[in-house]
């Protein structure tokens, strides 16, 4: 089986958000980056397959080379080979042709994708990549398992699981739940030193549709100070008579 | 050329996502100078759909989509929109509706914004504003393509009343058969409790409760409030609860009208998933916890003590008011 696993390279779930240049780009002064979550539980069962099934695992990211340090992570958590999509991530439907093209060209039997970054949250990449590639595709994904062709795959719905069967080729958006997070690797030292040998290929783009474009961002007013109640009765009374929620 | 819209239904009955996506159609057309379609799979009582504006119902009735299959559902909203000859697709943010959305986005061609909080800044051209970085920012979002789907959030821009005269029409679309190469073989649901997509008040718990065999006043509290039940990052990562319950950056977005934070210290991924909600209430006894900085209310002291009075406060505040 070879699995792609798709990479979006995001700020630190910790991470103050700022905007600069007339607030019309994101502020990426000070910001850590990492491995989107959602895709660093996909990339950590795609390990569960290569180790317990045999897979090939790659990696493909879409950016320019200030983000191979985090696709560099990939490789060290175990990935054997990486592809970079020379471009700028500009919109989710631009990103997926990108991908659409490598996924074509690699003949991936699996591609996991995070359900969605957490810096966009467009939650668009892996659908419409399914779509371009005419594969299987199942979205916010918690449980997967394959055998020969044969997928079992879970997903989470609103209040609930969904159980589903599919079968290969397929693209997976998928969250947390494909693992647990105590289950998510730190990259070792024989790792890192085993990451600078591996393959990291840059490709060039191909032309692709700019669906959308972010043209101003801004941030939540800023919030009142809290009102504290001094016993259950004040807190009652105040969401009923003020709040008007209860 | 009108807007056409998927309104969600379960078990016949239209969800209340399927109000405010309609009703976000509504005001899309009017700015469009058009009307506002709707689709609506195995539903009843489609005329409701006219009390938010909604000037036709597209209504399919096929047992082959009992079961919500996001290939075919989008098959069907694909010819609703060309049989309207419509460019714009609204939708909720269901977890089906975003498992939908892309399909139709590679499909149709077509630049999908999802998360919308407001009614468009402009139609020409088209830029809707949504929430960006998990809640932390606003981006006002171009869509350059002449197809054109937009992704309401819950509770937002919400439901607007505006009755119209409604028709309502057999729709009957024939769907390819690879689009159910996907099948459902079980679905496990909470049936009769609100769920954290749709519930109006959220009861979410943190570490502070110290471990899952208190769990219970918890769900009292929800069960007398009618609300969903929640919880932080570390309290899914212990497994004291369902991961389903996560709210937070990386769990469910919470975007509800009041949300109750009890022993939740309130780490900033936990803020930024949680920021939607209307009004937010946290009880912790540590009062330089971070979330008294982000809530609307809040009573310092210990949840074991504050929540059973808590309970019992408001069964008679509901004894009262019913």
């Amino acid at each position: 089986m070879k699995i792609l696993v798709c990479i979006s390279n995001v700020p630190d779930t910790t991470s103050k958000i700022n905007f600069t240049d007339g607030d019309t780009k994101f502020d990426t002064n000070g910001v850590q980056f990492v491995i989107n979550p959602n895709d660093e539980f996909g990339l950590t069962r795609a390990m569960w397959f290569k180790e317990k099934q045999g897979a090939t695992v790659h990696v493909a990211t879409v950016g320019d080379a200030s983000v191979e340090p985090t696709i560099r992570k990939a490789l060290a958590i175990g990935a054997d080979e990486a592809i970079r999509i020379n471009t700028e991530p500009t919109d989710g439907f631009y990103v997926a042709e990108q991908l659409a093209k490598v996924v074509k060209d690699g003949g991936y039997d699996l591609v996991i994708c995070g359900r969605e970054s957490i810096d966009y949250n467009g939650g668009m990449v892996p659908g419409i990549l399914a779509t371009l590639t005419e594969m299987n595709f199942i979205n916010t994904c918690i449980g997967l398992e394959i055998e020969d062709n044969k997928v079992t795959a879970v997903r989470e719905i609103d209040g609930g699981k969904e159980t589903l069967s599919s079968s290969l080729p397929l693209v997976v958006g998928g969250q947390k739940g494909l693992v647990q997070e105590s289950d998510l690797r730190i990259p070792n030292m024989r790792g890192i030193m085993m990451a600078r040998k591996k393959a990291l290929n840059v490709v060039e783009p191909v032309d692709g549709i700019k669906a959308t474009a972010d043209s101003k961002f801004d941030k939540p007013a800023p919030k009142g100070a809290v009102k504290l109640a001094n016993s259950v009765d004040e807190l009652v009374d105040l969401l009923h008579n003020e709040a008007k929620v209860i | 050329m009108s807007v056409i819209v998927y309104t969600e239904s379960e078990n016949g009955k239209f969800k209340k996502n399927a109000f405010e996506a309609a009703s976000y159609a509504a005001e899309v057309a009017k700015q469009l100078g058009t009307t506002a379609t709707a689709i609506a799979i195995n539903s009843e009582e489609n005329e409701i759909l006219g009390d938010y504006g909604i000037s036709k119902v597209l209504h399919v009735k096929d047992d082959s989509l009992k079961t919500f299959n996001a290939k075919a559902y989008a098959e069907v909203v694909v010819s609703a929109l060309q049989n309207e000859s419509a460019t714009t697709v609204i939708l909720s943010s269901s977890a089906d509706a975003k498992f939908m959305a892309p399909i139709l986005a590679g499909t149709l061609k077509a630049g999908y914004v999802p998360n919308v909080v407001a009614a468009p800044d402009s139609t020409q051209p088209f830029i809707v504003k949504r929430t960006a970085f998990s809640n932390k920012g606003f981006a006002h979002t171009e869509i350059k393509t002449e197809k054109k789907i937009i992704g309401v959030s819950n509770n937002a821009f919400g439901t607007v009343e505006n009755k119209v005269d409604i028709a309502v029409e057999d729709f009957n679309t024939n769907i390819k058969e690879d689009a159910f190469e996907i099948k459902s073989i079980e679905i496990d649901k909470v049936v009769g409790k609100a769920t954290i997509a749709d519930a109006d008040i959220v009861v979410s718990a943190g570490r502070g409760l110290k471990g899952p065999e208190n769990w219970g006043m918890i769900e009292e509290l929800a069960d007398v409030l009618g609300a969903a039940t929640a919880c932080s990052k570390p309290v899914s990562d212990l497994g004291w609860r369902p991961h389903g319950e996560h709210v937070g950056q990386t769990g469910k977005p919470v975007a509800s009208n009041l949300y109750i934070a009890i022993g939740i210290s309130g780490a900033i991924q936990h803020l930024a998933g949680v920021s939607a909600s209307k009004t937010k209430v946290v009880i912790n006894n540590d009062p330089e916890a971070p979330f008294f900085k982000a809530a609307d209310y809040g009573i310092v002291g210990d949840a074991f003590e504050v929540v059973p009075q808590l309970i019992e406060k408001l069964k008679d505040f509901k004894a009262q008011n019913s």
